[in-house]
């Protein structure tokens, strides 16, 4: 078998807050086309990771590489412009607006000539690629000009989820975009993750909810006390185990070697 | 039944027009000169000033903000025109152009306040209301300018259009709406006012910065007051260090009577223009009457209230 053609890489990454030490050398590594999930206790770095690959925060040592290149976020910005989406829980989409202009918030498509000099906008095209990019994505909404606060939590977050596939290049993160959701909504949003990463881009996703990472991720990253404890393969491990290890109650060498994903 | 409900164009576009058009028949039953175009040319003339100013506040209520000081603002911007002009003897567009600089100079503090320092723009602009209204008197010893160039009342001079008389101003405070109108609806730039009042967070995570969508909003509210108080020149033929008073308050009903939520984000331009009528409309139909203009004060005070009162409960009914 080859070898997996690596996509996203930090070593040693350490972020200090004042006394605090969130991250103590970690690593993170993310292949091509898999879904890997970033699970961990609360204060076990997870979020600072998260935050060090979107360029929310700026890690005081350490290095991250893309597409074997290193980078330097300085802001989400930065990490955009690399072609790297993230989506938050907190359904961050402007509601009185209408579907289109929230996949385009911030990149609209201009007119051509005088007019798109001018800052004038291309609505009709627009529209077209809102359409084909969501059903691209088989993400049934009806109509592409209709206000977003008239959809479900669910297909508010599809919205989004869509918007950060639709213009990734590299990398889509995704931050507990299931943790607001009901039941059902949760799944709509699962199986969209899913069509993500069907279509090659990889997916980082961080979530709480356990069921929910087994049923989707390839790999399993179980972040613990500021460091990586261990990568295991959700097919090989219990999720009692996987959680065993995440709060500490089972030590990484305890653990059958086929459980670890290499 | 549910097809005619989608191809009519939703309550909060159309209520401004509705209350318009019942007001005006109101004021028709009360006095026989209401309606009749001499009337409505002189209403239009009232309202120019207040229109205006209802552009740079549409504009600042959008991105959920709200602008205190704008009619004082326009005061000062009109002394410092008709001054410049009286004192310094600068020609009728170069001193206009010293009110402007003047009042956007004012949006710019506002604007740099709430984006750098992080102010409330509510605090942030009943300051700058106190601070202009100081300056306004000091700097005229609240005393009126009349000796003013004679250019600088050509925006009130009037033309003839089938009966009516319509002030150049008018004219151009008309073309400020439908230009602002298509820049909003039809521009990037338009949509990220809309944006930022709708969720400014989102805003910011797609790239967009929203401090400079911000700052830009308030320097050009600055712009806009500043036509108004060319436009208030010109309508009196002097520089009045007590004008702005009524305005301050009007421009603010003019906006939420035309259905722009104060908590930012929605809204139509061209409501704030209708907003503008309701309220002219309902000054000069009281006048017309013979009610004492105290009694203006508190109608525009009830109106204020009805307006958010109806944006609070229609932002209720849409969750």
């Amino acid at each position: 078998m080859s070898t997996p053609q690596i996509v996203m890489q930090a070593k040693g990454l350490v972020k200090r807050y004042g006394q605090v030490t969130a991250l103590d050398g970690a690593d993170f590594e993310l292949r091509a086309g898999e879904i890997l999930a970033v699970i961990g206790d609360n204060g076990a770095g997870k979020s600072s990771l998260i935050k060090c690959l979107s360029g929310a925060t700026i890690p005081d040592e350490g290095e991250i590489q893309l597409d074997g290149k290193p980078i330097h976020f300085k802001s989400p910005i930065d990490a955009r412009q690399a072609g790297i989406e993230t989506v938050y829980q907190d359904l961050a989409v402007a509601p009185a607006m209408t579907i289109a202009e929230n996949l385009f918030l911030g990149r609209e498509l201009r007119r051509s000539g005088l007019l798109g000099a001018l800052g004038f906008i291309d609505k009709k095209k627009m529209l077209e690629e809102s359409i084909s990019r969501m059903n691209d994505l088989k993400v049934g909404i009806r109509s592409m000009t209709q206000a977003v606060e008239t959809l479900s939590g669910g297909q508010r977050q599809c919205v989004a989820v869509g918007r950060a596939a639709a213009f990734a290049q590299h990398v889509v993160i995704m931050d507990e975009p299931t943790a607001a959701l009901g039941v059902k909504e949760g799944n709509m949003v699962l199986e969209l993750i899913c069509r993500v990463r069907d279509k090659g881009l990889p997916v980082v996703l961080i979530s709480h909810n356990m069921p929910h990472v087994f049923e989707v991720a390839d790999r399993i990253h179980i972040a613990r006390l500021g460091k990586r404890a261990a990568v295991v393969n959700p097919k090989k491990i219990s999720m009692s185990d996987t959680v065993a290890v995440m709060t500490g109650a089972k030590s990484v060498t305890d653990l059958p070697e086929d459980a670890l994903a290499h | 039944m549910n097809t005619l409900k989608a191809k009519l164009p939703p309550m909060g576009t159309l209520g401004p027009a509705i209350a318009l058009v019942l007001a005006c028949a109101f004021f028709t039953f009360q006095h026989e000169n209401f309606l009749t175009l001499r009337n409505f040319s002189l209403i239009l003339q009232q309202v120019m000033v207040v229109g205006t100013i209802a552009i740079g506040q549409t504009l600042i209520i959008l991105t959920a903000g709200i602008d205190l000081s704008c009619g004082m603002v326009m005061a000062l911007g009109s002394i410092v025109m008709t001054k410049f002009a009286a004192d310094y003897g600068l020609s009728a567009p170069v001193a206009i152009l010293c009110g402007i600089a003047a009042t956007t100079f004012f949006g710019l503090v506002n604007g740099l306040l709430v984006t750098r320092v992080k102010l409330p723009p509510f605090i942030v602009t009943l300051g700058t209301l106190n601070i202009a209204f100081a300056i306004t008197q000091l700097y005229s010893h609240a005393q009126t300018i009349t000796n003013i160039p004679e250019g600088m009342s050509l925006l009130g001079d009037t033309f003839g259009l089938g009966g009516a008389r319509v002030a150049y101003g008018v004219v151009l405070m008309l073309a400020l709406y439908l230009a602002i109108w298509v820049w909003l609806r039809d521009t990037a730039q338009g949509r990220h006012v809309y944006a930022v009042g709708n969720n400014p967070e989102a805003t910011r995570l797609t790239g967009i910065s929203t401090e400079k969508v911000l700052l830009g909003v308030y320097v050009l509210a600055g712009v806009f007051y500043g036509i108004a108080s060319t436009l208030a020149v010109a309508r009196t033929g002097a520089g009045d260090p007590n004008a702005g008073q009524t305005e301050n308050l009007d421009a603010i009903t003019a906006v939420v009577l035309g259905g722009t939520s104060l908590f930012g984000g929605r809204g139509i331009i061209l409501g704030s223009l209708v907003g503008a009528l309701i309220v002219g409309v309902f000054r000069n139909g009281l006048t017309l009457m013979g009610v004492p203009s105290v009694y203006q004060v508190l109608v525009t005070g009830i109106l204020v209230i009805l307006a958010v009162a109806t944006d609070q409960m229609s932002r209720k009914g849409a969750r």
